[in-house]
């Protein structure tokens, strides 16, 4: 494989472009979902997602692209509204609730997934992939429907910039200027299960989470901007999904999710440590020369 | 005196009850708030103060009652109360620095899809200035120390240029310079015609910062002119035995 062929090569280029729109977006939407302290729910989303795209399998008969990920979109939001549900209705704390969920849906998606590779039609359903992840199974038509709808999602984040930065940094006080904060935070979730639903193919639902939460974990290091951070997170979401797919499509049978999140890691790792603005190096720096000039 | 009857009262707040879980945290409570003047909101841990500035504000669904700023119910007033929370409510470590946070009070005038310019920056850089804090526009919030994260947060409501303020414990845990820029700015405030009212815990300063009063504990206790609602009698109401070690008699 050579560079040029990213251009060039059919499979290549999805994989690549496939993979690049997801990184974008779950570095936009994770940086949210990071600041609004939900990576985890995030998590839960993409878990509950694999039943749906069983069940519309099951519904239709049909593995087209927008018929799976529509399935996947309403099972991540029907989790959502369940967890919700459950932290307003019982005493069961946060991360406890996130885990009920999330293993539930999960395990039911498993079974599921049992069900349909035992249907006589179903030899090569293939849904297991959206465990883990098989960019080089991506398609144009697919690629062509996470272009649609990740425009959709950054037109709409770019036009509500200001609104839901406020909305994330102080909610009451979005509330008393007059916002409809309900509204916004619905927004911002929906954004986020279509960012998942982006994923699914690519990563796969197991390991969507890290998508969203390292890319955003990893620019926070390098700005105290808001603006910054975001576009930081993109471009780190990016990088690595497009080298975390070629790497998965050059070395036969890798599952895409795992190669993209060990490069995540590793830009996780740099940050943490050479960040430019919390990084673990500057900020011991910074206190020898606070300590010099007390000296 | 000019002010027509109508516009006495900022804030009319009639039998309103507020319950969190069942357990009433405000019961039934009458008070007015008059226009032009700085009003403490005043009495011990859990007697309800920073539930009554949110009920005000529509941030706490009430179980009676009713709430009219102006003349108006709230809801047709949006944007025009400046609120300022508790420093603790907020994570400081928030992507924004003193600048970004202060343009915030602009968001609610500059409406949907249109972003802060060079005139509300430098609009945010004058409130700033007001409180102090000019030269620090620049730093990252969380690296500001806890007064002048307080004075960001005043400097926000400033810029928001409203008639009415709503202060939630600006003076708590603040140093010395802080607690100076918020007497200031709550006379400028008065000074330019706006009502404030702040929640505060100091007995002994209330006097001398404040016009009037509202003391509570769950139920109103009193409210009217500092001078004559802080009375013994009044004061152990709301604070029940201690509170004679609380004031100088």
């Amino acid at each position: 494989m050579t560079w040029t062929e990213v251009f060039t090569d059919y499979t290549l280029r999805n994989v690549a472009l496939g993979s690049a729109i997801l990184g974008v977006v779950s570095g936009v939407l994770g940086t949210f979902a990071v600041l609004r302290r939900q990576g985890l729910a995030g998590d839960a989303l993409a878990h509950a997602a694999l039943p749906g795209i069983c069940l519309a399998y099951l519904a239709t008969g049909s593995k087209a692209a927008p018929v799976l990920m529509l399935g996947a979109a309403l099972a991540g939001w029907v989790g959502m509204v369940i967890l919700i549900g459950f932290l307003r209705r019982t005493r069961v704390d946060p991360g406890s609730a996130l885990a009920i969920v999330l293993t539930t849906f999960f395990g039911f998606g498993v079974v599921l997934l049992t069900v349909v590779q035992k249907r006589p039609d179903a030899g090569q359903a293939g849904l297991d992939k959206f465990l883990f992840g098989q960019a080089a199974a991506l398609v144009q038509d697919q690629v062509v429907l996470m272009a649609g709808l990740s425009v959709v999602v950054l037109v709409l984040i770019a036009a509500l910039f200001k609104e839901f930065k406020v909305f994330v940094f102080d909610v009451d006080y979005a509330r008393t200027l007059g916002l409809p904060t309900g509204r916004l935070g619905a927004l911002l979730t929906a954004l986020l299960v279509i960012a998942i639903v982006i994923g699914l193919n690519t990563v796969g639902d197991v390991l969507m989470s890290a998508m969203l939460v390292a890319p955003a974990a990893a620019a926070r290091q390098w700005t105290e901007s808001l603006g910054r951070m975001i576009l930081l997170a993109a471009g780190f979401g990016a990088t690595a999904g497009i080298f975390g797919a070629l790497w998965s499509v050059s070395q036969d049978h890798t599952p895409t999710g795992p190669a993209i999140v060990l490069i995540l890691s590793l830009l996780v790792v740099v940050s943490l440590l050479f960040g430019s603005s919390r990084g673990w190096v500057w900020e011991r720096v910074r206190r020898h020369r606070q300590s010099g000039v007390g000296a | 005196m000019s002010v027509r009857p109508a516009l006495a009262h900022a804030i009319e707040v009639r039998d309103l009850t507020v319950a969190y879980e069942e357990k009433p945290v405000l019961w039934d409570l009458d008070v007015d708030v008059r226009s032009g003047a700085l009003t403490a909101i005043i009495g011990p841990n859990g007697a309800g103060k920073s539930t009554l500035l949110k009920a005000i504000l529509g941030l706490v669904p009430r179980v009676a009652g009713s709430v009219s700023i102006f003349g108006k119910p709230l809801s047709e007033d949006r944007g025009k109360v400046g609120y300022v929370p508790q420093r603790s409510s907020v994570d400081w470590d928030f992507p924004a620095d003193a600048l970004d946070v202060v343009l915030m009070g602009m968001y609610g005038r500059l409406g949907w899809l249109r972003r802060p310019g060079r005139t509300e920056r430098e609009k945010a850089l004058e409130c700033l200035e007001e409180v102090g804090m000019r030269e620090l526009a620049q730093r990252q919030i969380g690296r500001l120390s806890g007064g002048q994260q307080q004075r960001v947060f005043l400097a926000r409501a400033l810029a928001q240029d409203a008639r009415l303020y709503m202060m939630d414990e600006p003076f708590a845990g603040v140093d010395a310079v802080t607690e100076q820029a918020v007497v200031e700015t709550l006379r400028k405030l008065r000074d330019r015609g706006k009502t404030v009212v702040v929640v505060h815990h100091d007995l002994g300063s209330a006097p001398e910062y404040f016009d009037e009063a509202i003391l509570l504990n769950v139920r109103l206790v009193a409210s009217g002119p500092i001078d004559e609602v802080f009375t013994p009698e009044n004061l152990h109401k709301t604070y029940g035995a201690g509170a004679r070690f609380l004031v100088a008699p």
